[in-house]
């Protein structure tokens, strides 16, 4: 039996999900946020090494964590695998209320202005689907601002004269005092003309929205804030949305798909609730937020009279370009100590390469790592150096506090067939058809992250570095925690998924937002881009509701 | 060091003679008495004790023997092939238990199957590669990770980097003024 219809219903409560419903809420629409995940508090962080969602070799501390959750991963030989939510090839991201933004690193930036005009930029690239953004910088960036100013961004991006323009400075300074590190890599990136800047992070850095600052521990990426210094979007616009009395979020709630009319209409979403019983919640508007591969995953598994091949995939966009950032840098061994155990780690960047470096289309921010946790410290050692043994804990001993990481998240070329599709075969707990990774990346990805490691092994040289080594990112499927591209926002229905507002091609009331609209995926983590998309749809389909549009 | 681990095999030695049961290691959930000399002696060449512990003292062998009744459940039936198939090849080496043998004679005969050049007949077709690299990891894991796994016993890994241990939890409840 239905529920009572809604005028709104938003499927997922990750980085855009809550500032949807927020919008929506406030605006005095009646809005339920279906999440598949639980509802964590501060007070649920575990500093566990082994088992967060950054090293999750005992699991994912915010999900999933259920063997009843798996994909199917083919790998370049086109050998398949079933894969759990904490293997290789899941690519996973979280499942818990705030989604990524519960445990994340929380960088918070912009876009570049050039990564949404790619094409017009760079041309068409061979076996490449790159293309322009149907928006630009500057309709994004009032929206920017307000993610900024209400989900709250420490950092001080004054010294970086590559950014698109901003109206508003940040609402915080940096988290401060700097490291050593810091320091280091400020003066030499100053003395080899570089234009170095503090990272804008969400996170606070003095007392913000009544929230704490951050107490600068190493347990930051891949873990919950202890202190709830981090800005998520669980503790900031869910917060606000849920005071005005007009959000009901229902966690633990597995949608299974999008019920659409004849017409291409969406009535509501089917979904099990969390005793697995499935319910009916009809609704005037659908929103899709559950990130760029459980989004495909329901679009296709909502097969309807007008969409046979799932909804919005007339044209068969639907789960194509998957993309995330191939990390690629360098690590550099020094001869002081240089750990002085003020995390998050992460401070400092330069943008001297996200754009015009010749033979290049596109490049990547660069910067410091976090705090690199012992057991994550393993791998940061020069190749060739033993892997065990005296001579492993011997390098292990000496140089754990003397090692430095820069690196980045290098600008992705799509590709048609990187693709998540629904497996015919496999299912999960709940019985419904699980999502199916398959491809690998552009040529031209590996070589601008070989380009943007020497640049970073540069970098450390300057900084007196007495033996540097570069990483540079692998050659297979890209997706992870920043997960993009698979719902493609366009003006054209024959080449995209979604308009420039978001809303699905050829269905009046359906909505996909989150990182898989993005076109091309920048070279920047894309959490604030996600969150001011989220801001700028939700204020259109606010509007289209009181013009009685939607 | 000898000394330290011929400490630890004589608890577990009195431990089993106060009557847990007749094939379990005292106070492991998998592992035989055997297995857990073996693995711990082969754990212990991988990260060995100098003037700071190894991986003996630091308890490695619990780790793995509570995560393999865990998320390594999958890994019961290799674990058991591994720690035979290294006493197979000290036995035909040396003649004598691997556990028993230097550590230097122990480190050679995993060098072999670290590059997968261990005896096709006891380790199968890989030589043992896929062997060595399950205890390597499971053996970084377990030095590196946090204690509350069974591993990293007195945070030994964290000191002996320099990093300070775990804060203690709760501050949420405390009421935090203007930044300091």
């Amino acid at each position: 039996m239905a529920l009572n219809k809604v005028d709104a219903v938003v499927v997922g409560a990750g980085a855009a999900g809550p500032i949807i419903a927020k919008e929506l809420a406030v605006a005095g629409y009646h809005v339920v946020l279906l999440e598949r995940g639980k509802f964590y508090q501060p007070s649920d962080c575990r500093k566990d090494d082994l088992y967060n969602q950054r090293t999750n070799i005992l699991g994912n501390s915010s999900g999933p964590d259920s063997e009843g959750e798996p994909r199917v991963f083919v790998d370049e030989r086109g050998r398949e695998r079933v894969v759990l939510p904490w293997e290789g090839g899941y690519n996973n991201n979280a499942s818990c209320v705030g989604g990524g933004t519960f445990s994340y690193g929380a960088m918070a930036w912009r876009f570049h202005p050039l990564d949404f005009t790619m094409k017009s930029k760079y041309g068409a690239i061979k076996d490449s689907t790159l293309d322009d953004w149907p928006i630009t910088y500057d309709d994004l960036e009032p929206y920017y601002e307000k993610a900024e100013w209400e989900i709250g961004v420490s950092g001080d991006d004054s010294n970086n004269p590559f950014k698109g323009a901003r109206k508003r400075p940040l609402p915080m300074p940096p988290v401060g005092p700097p490291s050593k590190e810091h320091k280091l890599l400020d003066a030499a990136a100053r003395k080899i003309g570089l234009h170095p800047f503090d990272i804008p992070m969400l996170r606070n850095s003095v007392p913000y929205n009544g929230r704490p600052a951050c107490m600068r521990c190493r347990w930051c990426v891949g873990f919950a804030c202890e202190v709830d210094a981090k800005c998520g979007t669980q503790n900031t616009v869910l917060r606000t949305a849920l005071q005005t009395g007009n959000l009901e979020l229902r966690t633990e709630c597995m949608t299974r798909e999008v019920m659409v009319d004849d017409k291409g209409r969406a009535t509501g979403v089917k979904y099990y609730d969390e005793n697995w019983r499935l319910q009916e919640q009809p609704a005037s508007v659908v929103v899709v937020s559950c990130s760029a591969i459980e989004s495909p995953r329901l679009l296709l598994n909502s097969k309807s009279k007008l969409f046979p091949q799932g909804l919005g995939n007339r044209h068969d966009w639907v789960g194509r370009n998957l993309q995330g950032h191939a990390y690629t840098g360098a690590l550099g061994l020094f001869e002081e100590d240089l750990y002085d155990d003020l995390g998050p780690g992460a401070s400092i960047a330069i943008c001297d390469y996200n754009h015009g470096n010749p033979g290049l289309a596109g490049g990547a921010m660069l910067a410091n790592e976090f705090i690199r946790l012992p057991i994550q410290a393993i791998g940061a050692r020069p190749p060739g150096t033993a892997r065990w043994g005296k001579d492993f804990k011997d390098f292990m001993r000496r140089n754990y506090r003397r090692t430095v990481a820069v690196q980045g998240p290098t600008q992705e070329i799509p590709i048609w067939d990187a693709r998540v599709e629904v497996d015919p075969a496999v299912k999960d707990k709940w019985g419904i058809p699980v999502a199916r990774l398959s491809g690998s990346r552009h040529e031209h990805t590996f070589e601008i992250g070989v380009a943007m490691s020497l640049k970073a092994e540069a970098w450390l040289k300057a900084a007196g570095a007495i033996q540097t080594w570069r990483r540079t990112g692998g050659r297979g499927l890209s997706g992870g925690q920043h997960q993009a591209g698979t719902v493609r926002m366009g003006k054209d229905p024959k080449t995209s998924a979604v308009d420039e507002n978001c809303r699905v091609h050829e269905s009046d009331n359906v909505y996909v937002v989150d990182a898989s609209v993005h076109v091309t995926n920048g070279g920047f983590n894309p959490v604030l881009t996600i969150m001011a998309l989220a801001y700028r749809a939700g204020g259109h389909i606010a509007r289209q509701m009181k013009g009685g549009r939607a | 060091m000898d000394l330290k681990r011929r400490q630890f095999v004589a608890t577990a030695a009195s431990a089993a003679a106060a009557g847990c049961g007749a094939r379990l290691a005292p106070g492991l959930r998998f592992f035989s008495k055997d297995e857990a000399r073996t693995i711990d002696a082969w754990t212990e060449c991988l990260i060995p004790a100098d003037d700071m512990p190894g991986a003996s003292q630091a308890q490695v062998i619990r780790y793995i023997d509570l995560q393999l009744t865990r998320r390594f459940k999958k890994l019961q039936e290799p674990y058991r092939r591994a720690a035979e198939a290294i006493k197979e090849t000290a036995r035909r080496a040396h003649g004598k238990p691997f556990a028993d043998l230097p550590i230097e004679q122990q480190s050679a005969l995993l060098a072999a199957i670290d590059k997968g050049e261990g005896d096709k007949s006891i380790w199968g077709n890989d030589g043992g590669k896929a062997a060595f690299d399950m205890v390597l990891n499971h053996t970084m894991q377990g030095f590196f990770g946090n204690p509350r796994h069974g591993g990293n016993r007195d945070f030994v890994s964290w000191r002996m980097l320099g990093v300070p241990p775990l804060p203690v939890r709760g501050r949420l409840h405390y009421s935090f003024g203007e930044k300091s």
